[in-house]
């Protein structure tokens, strides 16, 4: 039973927590004010809080310079493609792993998460050599191939996991119910495992759209995704606050949505199933 | 099962053994190629290049940094948020936001408009308190960078033990409560206890993904001013100076390491595996 | 119809047997209890019989017909599951009509055989709900009409009512005791708690580690327990077993004698003793009675009223007529 609190005691803890909330939420909620503002608006001293005249004028600027557009497509082709791609080669393994477990199942599982704590930079030359090699450095496919295998661990986990809950005597009455391999699959099994694949999905979205280590290194121009695009804004481009602002927000607004929606698959995921 | 198997066992192995392979030769792409085999050379070199130890240093720095940073705060945060209150789910998306907001944004936005000497925030803030602003990223680069990664990470942290906390029966802390412990003595003899292992995970995980800190420092510093970690060391080597023998060292030593750290993590999840 | 047999049926997980051989009959329109502690195999029984686990050899026929390879679903048998097993995204009208849509039979003839179900088991008016919007007692109703909508030559229930609390439990026993006089058709039912094996069952067959102890009506079993094991497993509370010299004095390694067929005196019997805790339920009187040369204390049912007072020394002696013998190996004699 939880005690009930005087309300007094709620209002502190309110007032407490929204005012470090915010000063946690205070860069991000900064950039985005400031993308609104003008050049001359975004370093004024003392600088200028909410009462500036608003504009959508940066965002014109910024897609006009570095044709923004370009790059969110790569984001979105390198993010998604490498997620759907993960999720069709995981769904049969970790499928498998959940309902018909072997004794290595374990042992397969534990290797997978510990290619995921290989790093990346001490394969970074064979990599980037392979790319050249290969002639697919600064090539989208490339990338989503990349990425997928980096987050394959992880979206096998997550699946295996979501499997691992739908409870074995769910497809037993299932069976005595008459339904076989076709029916159990389509009507039962399915159903109850599409939270689970939709959350894998959108946490691993998340996590290709903020991945800076492969994309930094192996594109230059055609393959850029939005994070090597924000990085070209750290030479003097970056002194212009409002454009930065501007271009950060739009690099990061779809993925705080998503990320919003995923806060709960977030702790599983990235715990491993650890902490639930 | 096996494409899955096969794919990752690939995507280890091949690049593995490549790093193994150039880690024994004297190899630089930009100066002659491929010189030959050189034994254990380039990891002698490695470890004893004037860069070494301060890499390892500030690689231990932040790592730290951050750690105690996130926990302390974590710990505190969830706390507070396990609290009864109006808006605590807004409140929860405003402290969980930055962990959604891409590294090189994060790092950009830290650098230019919060710790720029003239027009950043913390220099108003300073001035307004007529003080000199101060020039974070020279001045004080390490401090600076566990400052934007604590930020990025902090909400990993404090989502996991509130997790953890949320689970903590509260019939416990009342027994505790009727047993005499004071609210201090509830939080280290019960809280406590019942976080540790969520507060081992968060340290294990984090461990991981913070040696592997890297556009944080290629946005903001570009490893000048003592700010370079291992792993940036490591890329300087490979891809700037291309270096690639010497780097492939490095490449291995960073290899090794992550994976005592993960040997740990790996015996906690297997673990709750078979329960 | 639903006469099942089972003959020299075996099961074994790898190397380890957890049934031996076993031969047992099931009658038609029977309510038979398989009854035991944990891990004595009946929970295995009953899956082998639904086809959920495949036997190790032997034979199952169902109405003479061998169904040891048919697959669960053709059985014919319906199955009620300790956790429900509920389709969770389905709505209790589709969860009771989903073993019919299975069977491809026409909407309006699904439609009305829910109907007739949900009317059975009072549940017409959740009908549109998801089993997590409904009562631990209503998910076993739901559980219940899914079996019964396929007019299943036999129904399986694998310990039903573990997951309720004590005052459902009670209900749905006699629900599900009402259920079978009205449809009249053979259940099987596992359970650990004997209550409700003595309450259902018109057979209960008592398993441990995989062996059939004894099979027979509630009454057989609890008059003429055939060895310790059974003796010490049925009966509420438990009959007093006693072994040693009081033991060989009636030419047995162990006797055994219930509760209440134990008279109490003050002035003289076979046992003295000195009264210790009592357990009063108003019918009736549990004395715990410590009695010299007998190492345990003894159980005693008294009725209601009676001044008995801890600490206050009593003589007992057991009703002659009912008390049982059993030798070393703990097989009751004559």
């Amino acid at each position: 039973m939880a005690r009930a609190v005087t309300t007094q005691r709620k209002a502190l803890n309110t007032a407490l927590a929204w005012l470090v909330g915010l000063v946690i939420f205070f860069p991000i909620l900064w950039t985005i004010l400031t993308s609104f503002k003008t050049e001359a608006e975004a370093i004024a001293n003392p600088p200028i809080i909410l009462f500036f005249d608003w504009t959508l004028e940066n965002y014109g600027v910024v897609q006009e310079r570095s044709n923004y557009v370009r790059f969110l497509w790569n984001s979105v082709i390198i993010a998604g493609g490498s997620t759907l791609l993960g999720i069709l080669i995981a769904i049969p393994a970790a499928w498998s792993m959940a309902f018909v477990p072997s004794r290595r199942t374990k042992d397969i599982l534990l290797w997978m998460l510990s290619t995921k704590m290989l790093p990346a930079v001490g394969v970074l030359y064979p990599i980037y050599l392979l790319c050249i090699q290969l002639g697919v450095l600064d090539n989208r496919i490339a990338l989503v191939v990349i990425l997928m295998l980096i987050n394959l661990p992880i979206i096998v986990w997550m699946l295996y996991t979501y499997f691992k809950e739908i409870p074995g005597e769910i497809l037993e009455a299932a069976r005595m119910d008459g339904a076989g391999l076709k029916e159990e699959l389509l009507y039962v099994l399915t159903p109850m495992a599409v939270p689970g694949i939709a959350s894998t999905i959108l946490l691993n979205f998340i996590l290709a759209w903020n991945e800076a280590f492969w994309t930094l290194n192996l594109t230059s121009v055609d393959a850029a995704p939005l994070t090597a695009f924000i990085a070209s804004y750290s030479s003097p481009e970056g002194l212009f606050f409002a454009k930065l602002s501007a271009a950060s927000t739009m690099a990061i607004a779809p993925i705080l949505i998503l990320g919003w929606f995923s806060q709960k698959q977030l702790v599983r995921g990235l715990t491993f199933g650890a902490v639930k | 099962m096996a494409p899955a198997v096969f794919l990752l066992l690939v995507w280890m192995l091949v690049p593995l053994c490549m790093t193994l392979w150039f880690s024994l030769r004297d190899y630089r792409p930009l100066r002659g190629g491929d010189l030959g085999f050189v034994g254990l050379e380039n990891f002698v070199r490695f470890v004893s290049s004037s860069s070494f130890w301060p890499a390892v240093f500030t690689t231990m720095l932040i790592v730290g940094g951050v750690l105690l940073v996130s926990i302390i705060f974590g710990v505190l945060l969830a706390m507070l948020l396990d609290q009864p209150m109006w808006g605590q789910g807004v409140v929860r998306i405003l402290v969980i936001a930055p962990f959604f907001v891409m590294p090189t944004v994060s790092a950009l936005v830290w650098k230019n408009m919060f710790m720029d000497p003239t027009n950043g925030v913390f220099a108003h803030i300073w001035r307004a308190f007529g003080a000199d602003p101060v020039v974070w990223l020279t001045d004080v680069p390490i401090l600076s960078l566990i400052m934007i990664v604590s930020w990025q990470w902090l909400p990993f942290a404090t989502l996991i033990l509130l997790t953890a906390f949320q689970s903590l029966d509260s019939e416990q802390l009342e027994a505790a409560e009727m047993d005499g412990a004071g609210p201090l003595a509830r939080f280290f003899f019960i809280a406590l206890p019942h976080l540790s292992r969520a507060i081992t995970i968060v340290i294990l995980i984090q461990t991981i993904f913070l040696l592997a800190v890297f556009a944080e420092i290629f946005v903001t510093t570009g490893g000048a001013f003592g700010t370079r970690t291992l792993t940036y060391l490591i890329y300087q080597r490979v891809l700037e100076s291309q270096n690639v023998g010497l780097g492939s060292a490095g490449g291995v030593y960073a290899i090794i390491l992550a994976n005592i750290v993960a040997l740990f993590l790996m015996r906690i999840v297997g673990k709750n595996l078979d329960r | 119809m639903g006469r099942i047999t089972l003959d020299k049926v075996r099961k074994a997980f790898g190397e380890v047997e957890v049934i031996p051989p076993l031969d047992l009959t099931i009658e038609d329109g029977e309510f038979v209890v398989f009854v035991g502690p944990s891990g004595c195999g009946k929970s295995t029984l009953l899956r082998l019989i639904a086809g959920l686990e495949d036997v190790s050899g032997g034979e199952i026929r169902i109405d003479g017909q061998d169904a040891t390879m048919v697959p669960p679903a053709k059985r014919g048998l319906a199955m009620v599951f300790q956790s429900y097993a509920l389709y969770p995204h389905m709505s209790v009208r589709k969860n009771i009509a989903f073993p019919l849509r299975m069977a491809g039979m026409d909407a309006a003839e699904q439609e009305r055989r829910v109907k007739s179900a949900a009317d059975v088991l009072n549940l017409t008016d959740y009908l549109d709900r998801r089993p997590g919007q409904l009562s631990g007692g209503q998910r076993q109703r739901v559980a219940i009409g899914r079996a019964i909508v396929r007019e299943p030559a036999a129904f399986l229930f694998d310990e039903p009512l573990s997951n309720l609390d004590a005052a459902l439990r009670v209900g749905m026993r006699l629900e599900i005791s009402e259920l079978h006089k009205r449809l009249n058709t053979t259940m099987i039912y596992v359970t650990h708690d004997q209550v409700e094996a003595m309450t259902m069952a018109d057979k209960i067959v008592v398993l441990r580690a995989g062996h059939i102890e004894q099979v027979g009506s509630p009454l057989e079993l609890y008059r003429t327990p055939r060895n310790l094991f059974v003796a010490g497993f049925i009966g509420s509370p438990k009959m007093n077993l006693i072994g040693g010299a009081v033991a060989s004095a009636h030419d047995a390694a162990t006797i055994g004698i219930r509760p209440e067929h134990i008279r109490v005196s003050d002035e003289a019997g076979d046992w003295t003793g000195t009264v210790g805790v009592s357990e009063h339920l108003g019918s009736d009187t549990f004395f715990h009675v410590n009695c010299e040369g007998i190492p345990d204390p003894l159980t005693v049912r008294v009725g209601g009223e009676v001044d008995l007072h801890y600490g206050d020394r009593i003589h007992l002696s057991p009703d002659p007529e009912h008390l049982h013998r059993f030798d070393a190996e703990g097989l009751r004699l004559p």
